[in-house]
């Protein structure tokens, strides 16, 4: 009796403690919902802003290069500078990052989109919020943003790598492309522009593209696919890979194996990662940008659009540091340069 | 006297008091506690963290893994597994987007929807299928209808992106209960958490499934038939993880090959650290619940706090480890206390019998 009396009483009591203890914790938890909601509110006013840099994922060299210039803008301005983003270049994973920089009040969310409409929403919410939208390199809708910091022409990209690879194969034989993600959206902008001039050229009426692959911007799943490729297609004169993880991973296919020097490699790629490959003679030349400029010229823009002096909209100047004086042209779209061909004689001039 | 004292002040609540503190100490209400732990500490040292704009971000990305969290809690009793969830919503993701392309906006969404749904209870009934009729281990099935699932949405959608659905939809997806900030689909969440409650508690079935968990040869020898319970149950998971897809499109307004991609890994962590035992037998809805939104809060947490990706993938996994082998430590722990207190309770009185002969 004294035992099953002792024991109902200690489980009495340790609900009771369990109840106080959820009771103070659910009581804390509302006084710092006050105290969070008030402190939000309060200051933040001063004259350096934070931007926000939301890749299309982490770890990418190419983006790497990019968010350098970015970082390094960010430095000589004063500003706060943050990166965010997902492992994986999949269209939904940016979102969760752009809403917790919703939630931080983040002055300026730049990013580079891996899907068009898939992050919109999101960024909706953010400039409700009261944060500006710059994408880079990568656009979204155009509604869903102030302002596009692209790297060049989507055209003059299109038409240097085809250039490149027509040169090379004697305008003719069998292409193809291998691309980042099927949905990514400057690389597709590429890929239409040279189906475009493949059909409209008659220079290159006798080269015939056979199809186009993705490596998803992943090196070993680049890797395997280009070896599929070249499997499948034996009498495939040469590869565009329009993305840098893509042309790297493809070299390094090609220069262990006996297709190399027979297949002709163009594309974009870093120097960097590509100089081993020019060297031994796998790839003659390739082209890019320097993608450092691309993150400067966020920083810059996205400081004019908290300043006021700029809104996004055509004809809008803005000053970009070393880059001098940017225009705003169609489509609220800023271009920071025109592409660069890399081959050994000048490859060693550049180190990004 | 103190008798009837004591009676009277036991007895009568006793049926509501015993299940009220059989609850509370309980492993769901650990995994409960665990949950209020998270949110303070998060709110506590996490800038940002305590405000309402948490709730609604954080509940909409829990939406998915929820929904599919519920079936899968029922199958992981049973003691079977079904690890195709994420790639049956992405199949229904690319039904969704072709089907919406093709009918250039004039189908009605609906009957979409409804044909969607069909073609998850069919994915689900393939496992079902070849797990309960064939009697194929859940593993190796699920872990091939993971590959096949997959591919087939690839067929169906391809490479393409489709993101033009009505806009009155997409807005209703994404949108919250003024106020309180939970998601407004949550409300059709709760329901659907409400309906796998009651039949894993409160109908026969559901004990029959704990049954089926400790030992299914027992389970079909007191008349539960195992193989229906199963297959059931995999259909149950198919059209749960249709519906998870069909939100996902919506709350990104964009469906494509990857949608829903590897969010299985989180589904099943999710269930385990809510209790469920891997080897079947035990588990809880409310506790699956804790452990989706301890899921959630933490990474929510982790990444509101800047760090990388990385790091979150590397908590995901390790809690799921945690959560498989806290239990057996506990139960470990428990066993060696009993036969402590076993040796205790036979070992007080021994000294004195053998110390005395001795001397």
């Amino acid at each position: 009796m004294k035992l099953s009396r002792n024991a109902a009483g200690g489980t009495l009591s340790r609900s009771r403690k369990v109840l106080v203890i959820a009771a103070a914790s659910t009581a804390a938890l509302l006084a710092l919902t006050g105290c969070a909601g008030s402190g939000s509110s309060g200051g933040s006013a001063s004259k350096h802003i934070s931007i926000a840099f939301v890749p299309k994922q982490l770890n990418n060299p190419y983006t790497d290069v990019e968010l350098g210039g970015g970082k390094d803008a960010a430095k000589a301005t004063g500003d706060t500078y943050s990166v965010v983003g997902p492992n994986t270049a999949s269209a939904s994973s940016q979102v969760s990052y752009i809403n917790t920089l919703t939630q931080k009040h983040t002055n300026v969310i730049a990013i580079a989109a891996n899907d068009p409409n898939a992050v919109c929403s999101a960024l909706n919410q953010a400039k409700a919020g009261g944060a500006k939208i710059i994408t880079f390199d990568s656009d979204t809708d155009k509604n869903c943003r102030s302002l596009f910091i692209n790297q060049v022409n989507a055209k003059d990209v299109a038409l240097i790598e085809l250039k490149q690879m027509a040169e090379q194969i004697n305008n003719e034989g069998e292409i193809a492309i291998l691309s980042a993600t099927a949905n990514a959206t400057n690389q597709n902008s590429w890929i239409q522009y040279m189906k475009q001039e493949l059909a409209s050229n008659p220079t290159y009426s006798k080269i015939k593209l056979v199809t186009t692959v993705y490596g998803n911007d992943d090196d070993t799943t680049s890797f395997q696919v280009a070896q599929g490729l070249l499997q499948s297609y034996p009498n495939l004169k040469g590869i565009i890979s329009p993305t840098t993880v893509g042309i790297a991973a493809t070299a390094r296919y090609l220069s262990t194996s006996s297709y190399k020097g027979k297949v002709i490699l163009t594309g974009l790629g870093l120097p960097n990662q590509m100089r081993q490959y020019v060297k031994d003679g796998t790839v003659k030349e390739f082209a890019l940008w320097d993608p450092a400029k691309i993150g400067q010229a966020t920083v810059y823009a996205a400081k004019a659009l908290v300043a006021g002096t700029i809104t996004g909209k055509s004809g809008d100047t803005f000053k970009a540091g070393s880059l001098g004086t940017l225009k705003v042209g169609a489509d609220n779209t800023v271009i920071v340069g025109g592409p660069t061909a890399f081959d050994s004689s000048n490859i060693d001039k550049y180190n990004f | 006297m103190s008798d009837t004292i004591e009676k009277t002040a036991v007895r009568p609540p006793a049926p509501a008091v015993r299940l009220r503190s059989r609850f509370w100490r309980g492993r769901d209400a650990t995994i409960v506690y665990a949950l209020v732990l998270i949110v303070v500490l998060a709110a506590l040292f996490i800038p940002y963290f305590a405000s309402v704009t948490t709730v609604s971000f954080l509940l909409i990305d829990a939406i998915p893994i929820l929904l599919m969290a519920m079936p899968m809690a029922l199958i992981i009793i049973t003691g079977e597994i079904d690890l195709s969830v994420a790639s049956t919503a992405g199949l229904s993701a690319a039904t969704l987007g072709v089907l919406w392309q093709a009918g250039h906006g004039h189908t009605s969404i609906v009957a979409i929807f409804v044909i969607c749904l069909v073609i998850g209870a069919a994915c689900g009934a393939f496992n079902g299928f070849l797990v309960a009729v064939v009697g194929l281990p859940s593993l190796a099935v699920t872990i091939g209808t993971l590959a096949l699932f997959r591919g087939l949405a690839l067929v169906v959608i391809g490479d393409n992106a489709v993101a033009d659905f009505p806009t009155a939809v997409t807005t209703f997806a994404t949108s919250n209960i003024p106020g309180i900030g939970v998601p407004t689909v949550m409300i059709f969440v709760a329901i659907v958490v409400v309906i796998f409650g009651v039949i894993l508690h409160f109908t026969p079935f559901g004990r029959g499934l704990f049954a089926l968990g400790f030992s299914p040869e027992a389970a079909s020898f007191v008349g539960i038939r195992v193989n229906a319970s199963k297959f059931w149950l995999y259909v149950a998971s198919g059209v749960v993880s249709s519906a998870a897809g069909l939100f996902w499109v919506l709350r990104y307004s964009s469906a494509q090959s990857d949608s829903v991609q590897g969010l299985e890994l989180s589904v099943v962590a999710a269930v385990l650290l809510g209790g469920v035992s891997i080897f079947g037998g035990s588990g809880s809805i409310v506790g699956v619940v804790a452990g989706v939104l301890i899921i959630r809060t933490v990474n929510y947490s982790l990444q509101l706090a800047g760090l990388p990706d990385t790091v979150l993938t590397i908590v995901t996994g390790g809690l799921l480890v945690l959560s498989v082998v806290a239990p057996s430590i506990t139960a470990r722990v428990r066993v060696l206390r009993e036969q402590r207190a076993r040796a205790r309770d036979l070992g007080a009185p021994a000294p004195a019998p053998t110390g005395a002969p001795a001397s």
